[in-house]
Parts: structure tokens; C-alpha cells; sequence
């Protein structure tokens, strides 16, 4: 008898998410990061409604201190594929002159992401949103249900979450409550990647090997594209060849050393690799749990 | 052999389960220097040596503050001969519906006894659900044997005990010592009198009967497609068996039998599709189909009623006064349970629907067998339940077309509309005779 390898199986797994939230909710979402896991989630998406189109619309949740090359590509495959793309920003905030080396990263994320992430789907009523966070990307996302459920403050207690059995979801809200679905849970940077190959999945030219002009930090290599980074005393810029492993904010998100320019090197290369994914997401360090706190508050 | 392993580890508080799975991810190289040195850190103020390999997956603060793992974790790992998903679940009794979650979806257990202790309750029960869950594969792996001395005779016996316990499955034992890495990934030179293989090793080779594809065909419904006026397609993942274009299918409950006229997906049409794919299907006829039905082929239960295993796992306890939301496949109904149960207890009960499910025994298939309670107050997953037997009627899903079927089809052989009136006429007259 046939069987299916591992990414097929998973695929099917996440399509049935993906599916199960169209058929029991009335307004989802599916939040669009622009990052490898939402280029997935996408195709996944497309498939599950396919020959129709994906049924909900894309939120972005924009600091104004994306790459970019991210917005680049943000505005053109949401265009090539048809979707429905919100772009949501904390304008008080950014007018109030908030960014990481000013208020903290804590802070800076506090209110460019989440504040901004929990207004958005407030403002569209959405009971249901999409994300493609992983379970092995971290500790205490290893610890998430695939619907999570947020009360109606968005925030989450991880201590008392609904047991989750086979593929019976459940996904019974009170009025004003919502859940956060994660159909990439069982998915890891390798079978991503896999899969961006085996579908050809276009993503960012970020995730590329290229010489880019850098300051060292630390152990971290931060682009200096954007105006908004400052250089620190007795830092100079160089020209290293490097990549972004994780995307996020550019003055948060630090680069690779790195010569794979294609998947399959960038596979070799992850096969080999001795740090983890989210290493120089500098977010994920500014205190002790900081994932878990972030998203008790309502971050993805 | 599968591609995919899924694991679930048990044993009571203490045992060392997150120790072992800590030295499973460390000695495979599945996790990363940045995440071994922020566990170093945190080791400083414990006890457990210099790398307390629990922290890699106690990953919620309060787990850290009290030594103890609370929620079911998920790791993934990956060696050149396979990949494996790892459900970690906490041995704390007052958490024992986390095991039956991290069970659920798992082929093979991972039951790990501390060598000093044996048998204890809470290992019973946890093989028990297990077991419930239908979980034929077992580890037995006796832990802490550098404690006893790699003593043979202490390793024997447990294994007696176990072997009794799990009277029908296949059980591989192992010693064990997860702190120092004895028999993990490689045999140990101090257990000279165990012949392997390791737990690593093992778990890389086991197959596991999971071949749902054999099975009959099972696919429910679970979005009607409509994109264009012609186009309409039934959505879902097939949970057990294999379907071609062409194949006669039955719509349940209705009874109505018709073909597989297309099997869509985005690469382009199938001609064959197999559990646990999610396709769209296309069918020859019209038929009034939608979600929560299930198009199968053999024969499949439809009722009403039924009797169940179910393990209670909410502090409500389950109240056969009450009515509850009952999801099973992709169809939720109403339903009352004739006996009460309190948290993590497990019985057997008489489970009526207020409209009926298309379902087989949970031994014969763990996707349309399976269900779970929701407290519609709440809305909290309260209770999982298993199905046994039915308890009403058995329809023939092929063999048996409904009325309607049975007309239309009088009348689509007609030649004439004349015809086919007349056919319809005599029919109706024989039925109501």
C-alpha cells in the first residue's frame, strides 16, 4: 500500500486545520508575517480551498521597521496570488517616536506589535486568527495547543488550556472571545524549507546568501540598509556575505554568516547548523520566558 | 517504513521522563548550542548536574519554578533514517488528561519506570489509557539503573510485571540510565547482559501498524466547495482508505449511493487518493451533501446510540443530567452520557445523539471511533471518549439505498417521462402497500 512521506502527511494535517476554522468560524484571518512560515502557510491555504480562492483576507501587522526587501515582496505576491492584504500600524505610537533604541526592545514590541496585532483584529472583528508559528521554534510555543484560545483581551493562560485529542478541534468560543490557530505546530525549519523547495515557493531574497554591508554586534550581524539603525561608537560597516535565517524588525533581527544562496544549500546548511533559528532574534532574550510573556500578552 | 514516528512518553512524577527526552534531543544533536547554554545558566541553581536536560522541555516559567512538567510538550527530531514528533506528557495525576492527549495521535509509548520503584499506580494507569487509546507498541524503559547497581535481576522482574500489565502488545524493554546516557542512543558497556538495541535505535527501526489505507474508505465532509456554478466539491481529509475516480461511494446518512466523478487538488486531478491525504472530491450525481456527512464505501455504523470508553479530564464532573456538545469526525450534535465520571476517571458508557453518527468500534479505526464531550456552559474539552459498540441498529451503507435513491433511480432509467412517472407511481404504491 502507498504511504505518504513525511511533508505530504504534514500538509494534509494543516490543510484539515485550515479547513476545520473556515467551516466552524465566522470572520477568520490569516496573519501574514512575509517570513518562510507564512509563504507556507499561504500555499497551504490556497491549497485547502482550492480551485476557489482563499477565503479570508491577510493581515500584516507592519512597524514600519520591516526590511525592505519584505515590503517588496509583501506588495507583490499578495498581488500575484490574489489575496486580500490589510495592512495594519500603531500610527500613535510611530508618531509618538517609538523604536527599539529609544523605549526598549520590551517596550517597542509592546506596542508595535502586539498593541498594534490586538487593535487589528479588533477592528475587523475577526474570531479566528492564522498563525505560522512552530512548536519547535521555541519553549513555550512548544507548549500550544493548535487552537489556542485568547479571552477577550487576547491574552493567553497557558495553564489552563483545553486538552487537545486526534484531530478533534475544538473551536467553541464565547462572544468577544477568539483563538489563534497554528496548522505549521508540527512542522520544523527543516521540513519548511523542504517543502519550499518541493513546491518552489517564492520567498524573500533576504533568506539568500549575498554580500550585504553590515556592522558586527555582539554575535550578530546587523544590516545597515535602513537610516533608522544607528552605528555605535568604534563600530564600522563592512561587506560580509551573510543571510536572515528568521526575518523580523531590521534593527532586531540580526544576519548569518552564510554562502547558501539556494535551498537546497540553505537545507545543507541548516542539516549542519549548531544554533538555533531564533538565536539572534534579540526579542526572544531581553529577560527570562520572554516568549511566554509576550505571548500571554497577545503576541503570536 | 513510515517517514513520521509519533511518540508519547508516561510514567509517574520523578521518573525522569523529561530527562530522558532532554538527553534524546542533546545526544542526537537535535538541539542547538544557544539553547545548552541558556539551560546551563538556568541549571545553576538545581540540583540535576550540569546541564539539567528537563529544561529543554519544561518551557513554560512555572514548570521552570517548580520542577515539575505540567502541559504536554511537543519536540521534533530527526535522524537519517526517520523523523519523530514527541509528545512529552506530565506524570502528575491531576494532569493525567495530558497524557491521554499526547497518546491520542501517537504510535508507540514510551513508558518509563524508575529501576528502584517498578510498577507503580500511576505507571498502571498510564498504560491503561494508553493502551485505551489504542497504543499496541510499547517501550518499557527502566530508568534510573545506575541507582540499583545495571542489577539484572531488578530489571527482570519489572519487566515480568509489565509484561503482565500489557497482556497483547509488543513490548521492547530497556535499561536505562537517562542522567549519565546509558542504552539512549548507544549500548552501555555497564548493562553487558542487554542485547540492544538502544532506545534510539529502536525507535529508528520499530514499524508500527498504522497502515489506515488497507482500511475501508472513510471520508468525512468537511466544507461544501463552491467557488463557481460549476464546481461544487466536497472538501475533507480521507481518515481511512483509498478512493479512484470511478469508485462507487456511498453519502452517509443519507444512504445514497453514487461515483467518484473527480478527485480535485491543486496539482492537478488524481486518479487515486489514500489516508491521510486532504483532497476534494468531485461526485456524479447532485446530491445533497454537507458538512458532518461522510462518504464512505462498506459497511459503517449509523445510530443514535452507542457505548463508549471515556476519560473524564475536566474538575466538572460529567453529569448525566446535563447535555453536552459531541464532536466526532466533523460533525458536532448534542448528546447525554448515562453515567457520571469524575476527573481522570475512566468508564464505560451508554452515549446517546440527538441526531446520528456515522462511526466504526475504536478498535477498528481510531478516526471514526473517536469523539470528544464539550461542557456547552464552559465550552472546555471535558471528555474523550472511545467507541465500543453500537447499540441500535447495523445498516449495510451499500447494500441498502434509501427510498428516494431507489425512485430516482426508477425514474433516471425510464425512457420516457410518461415512463418514468408510471415506474415512480408503482413504486410509491409498493412501498406504502
Amino acid at each position: 500500500m502507498p504511504r505518504l512521506d513525511h511533508l505530504r502527511e504534514l500538509e494534509a494535517e494543516s490543510i484539515h486545520i485550515i479547513r476545520e476554522v473556515v467551516a466552524e468560524f465566522e470572520r477568520p484571518v490569516m496573519l501574514y508575517s512575509i517570513g518562510k512560515d507564512s509563504s507556507v502557510l499561504l500555499r497551504l491555504a490556497q491549497k485547502a480551498f482550492h480551485p476557489g480562492p482563499i477565503p479570508f483576507p491577510l493581515l500584516h501587522v507592519d512597524t514600519t521597521y520591516k526590511f525592505r526587501e519584505m515590503i517588496e515582496f509583501r506588495n507583490w505576491y499578495a498581488a500575484e496570488i490574489g489575496a486580500h492584504l490589510i495592512v495594519h500600524t500603531n500610527d500613535e505610537a510611530i508618531a509618538d517616536g517609538t523604536q527599539p533604541f529609544l523605549v526598549g526592545t520590551q517596550r517597542c514590541c509592546g506596542l508595535l506589535k502586539t498593541k498594534s496585532l490586538l487593535d487589528a483584529l479588533e477592528a475587523g472583528g475577526f474570531d479566528a486568527a492564522f498563525g505560522g508559528a512552530r512548536r519547535d521554534e521555541e519553549r513555550s510555543r512548544a507548549k500550544e495547543r493548535i487552537f489556542s484560545l485568547r479571552d477577550a483581551k487576547g491574552q493567553w493562560d497557558p495553564k489552563n488550556q483545553r486538552p487537545e485529542l486526534w484531530n478533534l478541534l475544538n473551536g467553541r468560543i464565547r462572544p468577544g472571545e477568539s483563538i489563534r490557530v497554528f496548522p505549521l505546530s508540527n512542522w520544523t525549519e527543516i521540513d519548511v524549507w523542504q517543502y519550499i523547495h518541493v513546491e518552489k515557493i517564492p520567498v524573500v531574497p533576504l533568506y539568500f546568501a549575498k554580500e550585504r554591508e553590515v556592522v558586527v554586534r555582539g554575535n550578530a550581524l546587523i544590516m545597515l540598509e535602513q537610516p533608522f539603525v544607528p552605528l555605535l561608537p568604534g563600530e564600522r560597516p563592512q561587506m560580509v556575505k551573510c543571510r536572515m535565517r528568521s526575518l523580523g524588525c531590521s534593527p532586531c533581527t540580526g544576519a548569518v554568516r552564510s554562502e547558501a544562496d539556494t535551498v537546497p544549500k540553505i537545507i545543507e546548511e541548516l542539516v549542519a547548523a549548531r544554533h538555533s533559528e531564533r538565536q539572534l532574534r534579540v526579542i526572544d532574550h531581553d529577560q527570562d520566558g520572554s516568549m511566554e510573556l509576550k505571548k500571554r500578552e497577545g503576541y503570536f | 517504513m513510515s517517514g513520521l514516528l509519533r511518540v508519547c512518553t508516561a510514567g509517574s512524577v520523578d521518573d525522569g521522563k523529561s530527562t530522558l527526552i532532554g538527553r534524546l534531543l542533546h545526544d542526537s544533536r537535535s538541539v542547538y548550542e544557544d539553547q545548552i547554554k541558556s539551560v546551563e545558566v538556568a541549571s545553576k541553581n538545581r540540583t540535576a548536574g550540569r546541564i539539567d536536560f528537563s529544561l529543554f522541555t519544561d518551557g513554560l516559567k512555572a514548570e521552570r519554578e517548580q520542577g515539575i512538567t505540567i502541559d504536554v510538550a511537543y519536540r521534533y527530531f530527526a535522524t537519517a533514517r526517520r523523523k519523530f514528533i514527541l509528545a512529552d506528557t506530565p506524570g502528575h495525576e491531576q494532569y493525567t488528561r495530558n497524557m491521554a492527549t499526547g497518546a491520542s495521535t501517537a504510535d508507540l509509548a514510551i513508558l518509563l519506570v524508575d529501576a528502584r520503584h517498578g510498577v507503580r499506580v500511576q505507571s498502571k494507569r498510564h498504560a491503561r489509557i494508553a493502551q485505551l487509546l489504542g497504543i499496541t507498541n510499547f517501550v518499557l524503559a527502566i530508568n534510573k539503573m545506575d541507582l540499583v547497581g545495571f542489577d539484572r535481576g531488578v530489571f527482570d522482574t519489572i519487566c515480568d510485571d509489565f509484561d503482565e500489565l500489557l497482556h497483547g502488545a509488543r513490548l521492547h524493554a530497556i535499561p536505562l540510565s537517562a542522567l549519565h546516557g546509558d542504552n539512549v542512543i548507544t549500548l552501555s558497556e555497564r548493562t553487558p547482559w542487554f542485547e540492544g538495541p538502544s532506545l534510539l535505535e529502536y525507535l529508528e527501526t520499530v514499524e508500527v501498524d498504522r497502515d489506515v489505507t488497507a482500511k475501508p474508505f472513510r471520508f468525512p465532509v468537511q466544507l461544501v466547495l463552491r467557488p463557481t456554478h460549476n464546481f461544487r466539491g466536497y472538501a475533507g481529509q480521507i481518515v481511512s482508505g483509498t478512493i479512484r475516480r470511478g469508485d462507487t461511494v456511498t453519502v452517509l446518512p443519507s444512504g445514497r449511493t453514487t461515483r467518484v466523478a473527480r478527485i480535485s487538488a491543486w496539482d492537478g486531478d488524481l486518479e487515486v487518493a489514500y489516508a491521510p491525504m486532504s483532497i476534494t472530491l468531485v461526485l456524479e450525481h447532485e446530491l445533497d451533501v454537507s458538512r458532518g456527512d461522510v462518504v464512505a464505501s462498506g459497511e459503517v455504523e449509523v445510530g443514535q446510540r452507542f457505548e463508549a470508553e471515556i476519560v473524564w479530564m475536566d474538575e466538572r464532573p460529567l453529569d448525566p443530567a446535563r447535555v453536552y456538545m459531541l464532536k466526532h469526525t466533523t460533525r458536532t450534535v448534542s448528546a447525554e452520557v448515562d453515567h457520571g465520571l469524575v476527573l481522570n476517571q475512566i468508564g464505560t458508557a451508554t452515549v446517546t445523539t440527538a441526531r446520528p453518527l456515522i462511526f466504526d468500534r475504536y478498535t477498528d479505526n481510531r478516526g471514526t471511533g473517536s469523539f470528544i464531550l464539550i461542557d456547552p456552559a464552559t465550552n472546555f474539552t471535558a471528555g474523550a471518549g472511545m467507541i465500543v459498540n453500537p447499540v441500535h441498529q447495523r445498516v449495510a451503507a451499500s447494500a441498502r439505498p434509501s427510498a428516494a435513491e431507489r425512485l430516482a433511480r426508477l425514474a433516471r432509467a425510464a425512457a420516457t417521462e410518461a415512463e418514468a412517472t408510471e415506474a415512480v407511481r408503482r413504486a410509491l404504491e409498493e412501498i406504502l402497500n
